[in-house]
């Protein structure tokens, strides 16, 4: 079951904790892939731990032209893309009043654009194929809103109904486009916490506990498995309990 | 028929799946080869692979007949 080998997958923000694990484990199924992100010695050091049928292929995709050359590369690098995992993202929190310009464009160009152009360049190779993965790293603020994350929130209510749209117009392709949701999820961002203040994050989680990358990972593996092909315009939420929807 | 003409052709009937002979200079794609939107996205990108040609967007939404498809390729290697 859920086995990737022969495939070939594009996953981006591949240095990030729920990044890196998505690349361990669809590696770990088999694929061959291609990790992207700007932080060019954390990818070595990944690549370099994954060994055979890892490529690194850094990227800034705040800059749109990085981002054709991005696909283009990962293309040449993997000879093409079966499957692609948009998970690169950032934050720039603050309250709708003190909100710039600036930080909701830098967050939709990330978050949201970025997944559309890297999705239009490769979806291209998927058609002639007959068989294509597009995944979406979302979160469950795109759902339910979080006070501070008008802009992060946003991009990723973009993302699900991005995903939907080019899910109805692949779908007769063999090709699937889904998303992810992850709920809290312990990642280095979330180590350095107080534990005070973990408590109160997992009160409101019936799981009583943070998620694990591993278990993003895991929701990823399922979308992107031959075995998924009847799925597609969906978002799994993973996440504990937190929102049931 | 010119070389063109024959390779455009064998395409079309290759992807749509439809009988040699409905495959006429004037045949719509759409109206009468039952393509849908993503099927004249493709042909036009077979075409690209098999005449090593680039079908700029504006172009390529004014091929909807197999006419339209030589006329264009034609003129790009004329």
């Amino acid at each position: 079951m859920f086995d990737l080998t022969g495939k070939t997958a594009l996953v981006t923000g591949a240095s990030g904790g729920i990044g890196a694990a998505i690349a361990r484990t669809l590696h770990q199924a088999g694929a061959t892939v291609a990790l992207s992100g700007t932080k060019v010695e954390a990818l070595e050091a990944l690549a370099a731990e994954l060994g055979d049928r890892a490529v690194v292929v850094p990227a800034n995709l705040s800059d749109p032209e990085a981002v054709e050359a991005l696909a283009k590369d990962a293309e040449a690098k993997l000879g093409h893309v079966d499957i692609l995992v948009n998970n690169a993202g950032l934050t720039r929190d603050g309250l709708i009043l003190r909100m710039k310009d600036e930080d909701w464009a830098s967050v939709i160009d990330v978050n949201l654009t970025a997944a559309f152009r890297l999705s239009r360049a490769l979806v291209k190779g998927m058609m002639k194929r007959r068989w294509g993965r597009i995944i979406g790293i979302t979160s469950i603020v795109g759902v339910t809103g979080n006070p501070g994350q008008v802009n992060y929130a946003a991009s990723k209510a973009g993302m699900i109904g991005m995903t939907k749209a080019l899910a109805a117009e692949v779908a007769s392709r063999n090709i699937t486009a889904n998303c992810v949701a992850p709920g809290f999820i312990a990642t280095a961002m979330t180590d350095v916490l107080p534990d005070a203040q973990k408590e109160k994050l997992t009160a409101g989680v019936p799981a009583g506990r943070l998620g694990t990358p591993d278990e993003i990972a895991s929701a990823v593996l399922y979308l992107a498995s031959t075995e998924a092909g009847y799925v597609t315009g969906q978002t799994l939420h993973v996440n504990g309990g937190m929102a049931m929807i | 028929m010119s070389d063109i003409a024959e390779r455009v052709k064998k395409i079309v009937v290759e992807h749509l799946g439809v009988e040699e002979g409905k495959v006429t200079d004037t045949a719509s794609f759409i109206d009468d080869l039952g393509a849908d939107s993503l099927d004249t996205v493709e042909l036009v990108m077979a075409f690209e692979e098999e005449f090593g040609i680039e079908i700029p967007d504006d172009a390529a939404e004014k091929i909807l007949t197999v006419k339209d498809a030589i006329d264009f390729i034609s003129s790009k290697q004329g």
